[in-house]
């Protein structure tokens, strides 16, 4: 019964979707208050019904209610609780569900902040949010309906994906579709805007925090995927340029880039068609990203079951909305004002070498996942794109960015002096210089590229430290002065700092875990040791250990540094008999400067066990940087500024006015 | 002016060029495995029976007549779909349908037959999977459309759904049995 | 600084950006693309020894042999028709089987003789489209897990 009313519920949210999608687009055009106050409502209740049918689908997953295809097929009775309510979301129909849920979220979030939009930019807003609701909600329905009945109900269900039964990935989609759908909200503003031939400074103010939300959430989600792919799969690398994996580092490439772009648009009024572009790009690169997963265009190990009927719907809806939305841009763009004029060498500057940069990369990208099915569209065979495509051209455009975020920041508005800043920062350069030699002479092998990639990122973790300095006069007046102005500098300018800090540690630490990754591979037997990076691995033998739902083989290592105890490991390797799948789990000892990574794969039959050893240096820097970054984004959020959300129009345009009043951002 | 329009409309031409790519690659199935055997003689195999109620299948059964062999298993799903299709097809005079009972203990896929029904005229067990392994089978079910002559025209990946069968098989059989 | 000087120098700026791009996009596809071939081909077709491609087949059944040192394994990958000798030191992953598809990537040392880093093995003895699962559904036959 209640799986009826969730499926009820979704076909009212539909219907109240269509509402929200048509009237209040009518009214804005017409001037008509009441039809446009039926967004608010609508919004509301369209929340309403998505939380229904969330629940009730939750629901039949916690109470392992096979009589429900979805449940039947993806859970199991036995699993732990945990993963029957991440397995919601962990297929292509439950999804969706937390997809529409999340988009409803965004579209009663802006009903809740955006009581000081104007009526008719927020009516517009929540129809553009509205319509792509109509397009999600029917692909549901139409296409992967959740809630779809078997009978009679088997005794059991399927289970969940082995691989997928883990805390890392139980959260992992949550986060994604929360950065992914919020930049609905920043392609809803941008659509609104070119339909209203209006884009001003009051609007990227209204744009930034959604943008800042959807911006770090992703940051978590990805690196939460990531973080996943390096216990999980026991190759002991982090990143693989998987087409799963490139389709959500696009959007938050170009999310990126909207980020500092609209920050011009905002305080200088310029770069606006530009700003309204990177608005649509970044979620259409979302859209397509939910296309290449869903549609089978592409293998991946983490594609959902595809079904080329679902791949027809989303391509059509594609083409519908980023189709649409880049065809109104082409007619309405060149009608918006350019705004502030400004130096090449300037902060909008800076921003704009940003954002070339950052578009280029997410070009190279889309480019290097969507090649082999242009090789295989033209006929001329198959090939992959593997990891050595993706670095050698993405590690020369994102270093000039690197060098880029530790300058800009300190370049005033609108003409700076260049020669001021770089005599400014001799300090910086020192540092770089310093750290360079380091790690040159601490790694004389691989010198070259991991000195590189070290002193990129002293360079800016310096000019980062040494810009806040600058700013509070550090040790040139009184340190409770200092502190006075440390405590006065606004939050969004913690913001940048902590999320460029964020990349500083990202910087190293892929850089370390790249180039000074050390590993062993040895068939090891009962009281062997294996030595890696001045570590010792003594092996205590394998024993059968239950679990759950699964069965393991457990090895037991004990990990000694020059006679003391650093760590003891259990690696696994499990197998799932409900889906005759086995799994490997890895066991990581981390510490602040490296993980130690060990696992193990088969007995060779003779006693003996074949295992890999990694010692990876600064491996968690590359996560604790992700996060320091979504940090970033947060402090941010939390500057009075956004928050209070826009002043009114007439006040911006005075500030706008006043420049000199922004310097300090 | 006229050049900045232009500059406009990059964006919806890129995109343009791209839906097309992406519309034909929904055609396309990135993980297609060739049949290395298609047109080719099927290989060399004798499989012993499932038991005393069936007779096994040799590659030599399948010389002088067109047959369908189908790969089947009682573990396998999607076998239990295509079950009822086979059953339709079992006695219809215009082709001999085989089965190869693959990877499977021999008193399951008996229970299996006797729930559903038998529509094979011959089923070789395949216990190890190594005839499975010189017919190219990839995965269960399977089916073989194969020539009068003893060669493998046609093999269908996954369970047989009524317009694989009106779409493929049935005109190939009818083509095949002229 | 006039708007149509600032829209230059963004042009110029973005040109020389777009090419440098375009000729790392090119240089990186020239080296690091990796075709993809079948026994058949790799053994018809002659592909050059030391070039670095993929190769698809199954493992034939019997024909896995480990080294003493317990790391090494030899196998035959088959695509029926032809088959390669494949050399691979490392873990094997945990889906690897014998009978099984695979994907292997690394290169020819000798025409026959392919020396693969990398292994990848999928899981599919069971084919499971979409419209099965609607026709089970239907059926009423849903009976869930793999017996």
């Amino acid at each position: 019964m209640i799986v009826e009313i969730g499926h009820i519920a979704l076909i009212m949210a539909l219907i109240v979707a269509l509402v929200q999608a048509t009237i209040p687009m009518i009214g804005a055009a017409r001037g008509d208050g009441r039809l446009m106050a039926v967004a608010s409502t609508a919004a509301g209740a369209q929340w309403v019904f998505i939380v229904i049918a969330f629940l009730s689908l939750m629901n039949a997953y916690v109470t392992s209610d096979f009589s429900v295809f979805n449940v039947a097929s993806n859970s199991h009775s036995a699993k732990p609780m945990l993963y029957k309510i991440a397995g919601v979301w962990g297929n292509h129909e439950g999804s969706l569900v937390l997809w529409v849920l999340i988009l409803a979220t965004f579209g009663g979030a802006i009903v809740l902040f955006g009581g000081n939009l104007p009526p008719a930019l927020r009516a517009r807003v929540l129809s553009v949010q509205a319509l792509i609701a109509v397009g999600f909600l029917s692909f549901s329905l139409f296409t992967s309906n959740p809630f779809e009945r078997v009978f009679p109900a088997p005794l059991d269900g399927n289970g969940l994906n082995p691989l997928l039964q883990d805390p890392g990935l139980a959260f992992h989609p949550p986060f994604l579709y929360l950065g992914y759908v919020g930049f609905s909200v920043a392609f809803a503003f941008a659509i609104a805007a070119l339909i209203e031939g209006r884009v001003d400074a009051a609007w990227a103010r209204w744009v930034r925090p959604w943008t800042l939300i959807a911006w770090s959430f992703l940051t978590i989600g990805i690196a939460l995927g990531s973080w996943w792919a390096y216990y999980e799969l026991g190759w002991g690398g982090w990143w693989y340029w998987d087409p799963v994996e490139n389709a959500s580092f696009m959007p938050w490439l170009a999310g990126t880039a909207l980020l500092h772009s609209a920050i011009v648009c905002e305080k200088r009024d310029a770069l606006k068609a530009w700003t309204v572009l990177l608005a649509i790009v970044a979620f259409s690169l979302s859209l397509l990203g939910t296309f290449l997963v869903r549609s089978g265009v592409l293998t991946s190990v983490h594609a959902f079951a595809t079904d080329p009927a679902r791949g027809v719907f989303i391509l059509g809806f594609l083409i519908f909305v980023v189709g649409g939305s880049l065809t109104l841009f082409a007619v309405r763009a060149p009608l918006l004002k350019a705004g502030g004029l400004f130096a090449p060498v300037s902060r909008e500057g800076g921003i704009v070498l940003n954002n070339l940069l950052f578009s280029t990369a997410a070009a190279t990208v889309l480019l290097g996942t969507l090649y082999p099915l242009f090789i295989d569209a033209l006929g001329a065979g198959k090939v992959s794109v593997g990891p050595p495509y993706f670095n050698t051209v993405f590690i020369p455009l994102m270093a000039p960015l690197i060098v880029l975020a530790g300058i800009a920041p300190m370049l005033a508005w609108k003409r700076a002096d260049l020669t001021g800043v770089i005599a400014r920062i001799k300090i910086v350069a020192a540092v770089t210089v310093l750290v360079l030699l380091w790690s040159v002479y601490r790694a004389w092998g691989n010198a070259v590229f991991g000195a590189f990639g070290i002193g990129l990122s002293a360079w800016l973790a310096s000019s980062v430290l040494f810009d806040w300095a600058v700013r509070i006069r550090l040790f040139r007046v009184s340190a409770l002065d200092s502190l006075q102005r440390a405590i006065r500098i606004p939050r969004a300018a913690y913001g940048m700092s902590l999320a460029h800090f964020g990349v500083a540690l990202l910087v190293a630490g892929v850089t370390a875990s790249s180039a000074w990754r050390t590993e062993a591979i040895q068939v090891m037997r009962q009281g062997e040791t294996i030595s890696v990076a001045g570590f010792e691995f003594l092996f205590h033998g394998v024993v059968r250990a239950e679990g759950p739902n699964y069965t393991a083989d457990r090895g037991h290592f004990t990990v000694t540094r020059a006679g003391g105890l650093v760590a003891e490991l259990w690696p696994e390797n499990r197998f799932y008999p409900v889906q005759q799948q086995p799994t490997t789990e890895a066991a990581i000892h981390t510490t602040w400067l490296s993980d130690l990574y060990v696992v193990v794969g088969d007995p060779d039959g003779q006693g003996g066990w074949s295992t890999r050893v990694y010692y990876n240096p600064l491996v968690p820097w590359i996560w604790l940087g992700a996060m320091v970054m979504a940090l970033g984004g947060a402090v941010s959020l939390s500057d009075r500024r956004h928050r209070v959300g826009a002043p009114n129009r007439r006040r911006r345009r005075l500030m706008a006015g006043e420049p000199a009043a922004e310097v300090a951002r | 002016m006229n050049s900045r329009r232009l500059f406009y409309l990059l964006p919806v031409i890129v995109f343009g060029v791209l839906c097309a790519f992406l519309l034909r690659g929904l055609s396309l199935d990135p993980s297609t495995v060739p049949t290395a055997l298609a047109d080719k003689q099927v290989p060399v195999f004798d499989l012993p029976p499932l038991d005393s109620q069936t007779k096994g299948l040799a590659s030599s059964d399948l010389v002088g007549e067109v047959a369908l062999v189908n790969v089947f298993a009682s573990w396998c799903l999607p076998c239990r779909v295509e079950h009822p299709f086979l059953m339709e097809l079992a006695d219809n005079g215009a082709f001999a349908l085989h089965g190869v009972n693959y990877k499977d203990k021999p008193e399951d896929a008996r229970a299996w037959l006797d729930e559903l029904g038998d529509p094979f005229l011959r089923i070789g067990a395949d216990q190890d999977g190594r005839a499975g392994i010189d017919l190219g089978v990839y995965g269960v079910p399977e089916t073989f459309v194969i020539d009068r002559a003893g060669r493998i025209r046609y093999k269908h990946v996954g369970p047989i759904t009524q317009s694989d069968l009106e779409k493929y098989l049935l005109p190939l059989i009818r083509k095949l049995s002229r | 600084m006039t708007r149509k000087k600032r829209r230059l120098y963004t042009l110029i700026g973005a040109m020389v950006l777009l090419s440098a791009a375009t000729a790392l996009v090119i240089g990186a596809f020239r080296d690091n693309l990796v075709f993809f071939f079948s026994p058949t081909e790799v053994a018809e077709k002659g592909i050059e020894v030391g070039q670095r491609i993929r190769m698809g087949g199954l493992v034939e059944e019997d024909s896995v042999i480990r080294d003493a040192d317990g790391l090494t394994v030899h196998f035959r990958l088959t695509d029926l028709s032809h088959t390669i000798m494949v050399t691979y030191r490392g873990i094997l992953p945990s889906l690897f089987r014998e009978g099984q598809g695979v994907i292997v990537q690394g290169q020819l040392d000798a025409p026959t003789h392919f020396i693969a880093d990398e292994i990848m093995a999928k899981h599919d003895e069971n084919y499971m489209p979409p419209e099965v699962a609607e026709a089970l559904k239907k059926s009423g036959q849903w009976k869930g897990g793999n017996e």
